[in-house]
């Protein structure tokens, strides 16, 4: 599925990376440990969260994953945004729950990690 | 090949530069992407453990054409238990480390996963050192 796919599925606003919209993702894994982000061994991921802070940007860096989605409402920081643009990654604010979020990326064909 | 990193504790803004500058290095000696992933993600949550739990750290990196080298040394309280803080789920973390998505217990348990020789030694009180060691040419 490309990016812009998913924004439009998630009715979200692409906050970083706006030249990277035609990309594809594959997976979806959704979680706010990052210590679990990092167990993640599959390419061309799309990750959830309700983390917003450097680290996330930090552990997306560490683990290849270029494509992230904050839900509930969660915002990027200014500082979050420059690392982010730094590493071409795609940040994209989404105002729904984790859980619907999830359930329309799933049913739209996003497959899990496991 | 020799670098060396400072890693403030308590600074979750600067956590992972080290990992980060790394990475770049190990990308531009055309190290293998999935080693390279191995290698950042171990350090990262290393790096992450000593600014959750100790003072002040630095990270010792050596790199030769068949391997890679990284020592983590720490003043900071140490691990009474090593053990203990191996297993899956253990985690002295405060709630701001939580906060940073960490705290989990899986800190120890990724770090040995993803490197091929991992020892810890450590004195309370004082501080804590973290060897890891990963192969370059896996296939």
């Amino acid at each position: 599925m490309k990016i812009r796919e998913v924004v439009q599925l998630l009715n979200a606003k692409v906050i970083s990376g706006h030249d990277y919209l035609e990309a594809e993702v594959e997976y979806t894994f959704a979680s706010d440990l990052m210590s679990d982000v990092l167990t993640i061994e599959k390419e061309n991921i799309l990750l959830l969260t309700g983390l917003a802070n450097l680290q996330t940007i930090r552990t997306s860096e560490m683990s290849e994953i270029s494509n992230i989605v904050f839900v509930r409402k969660k915002k990027a920081t200014p500082e979050m945004i420059q690392l982010a643009e730094e590493n071409d990654m795609i940040l994209i604010e989404c105002d729904y729950s984790m859980f619907k979020a999830s359930g329309l990326l799933y049913t739209a064909g996003l497959k899990p990690v496991y | 090949m020799n670098f060396e990193f400072n890693v403030e504790g308590g600074n979750f803004t600067k956590a992972g530069t080290a990992s980060s500058q790394l990475k770049k290095i190990l990308k531009q000696l055309n190290v293998d992407s999935k080693v390279i992933k191995r290698i950042v993600v171990a350090l990262y949550e290393a790096e992450v453990n000593i600014v959750a739990h100790a003072y002040s750290g630095k990270v010792i990196i050596d790199i030769s054409t068949d391997r890679i080298d990284m020592v983590l040394e720490d003043e900071g309280p140490g691990i009474p238990d090593i053990s203990l803080a191996m297993q899956q789920g253990y985690s002295t973390a405060s709630s701001a480390v939580r906060e940073m998505g960490f705290g989990a217990g899986m800190g120890l348990p990724n770090m040995k996963n993803n490197c091929d020789e991992l020892t810890i030694t450590s004195e309370v009180g004082k501080g804590t050192i973290v060897k890891m060691a990963v192969c370059l040419n896996q296939n």
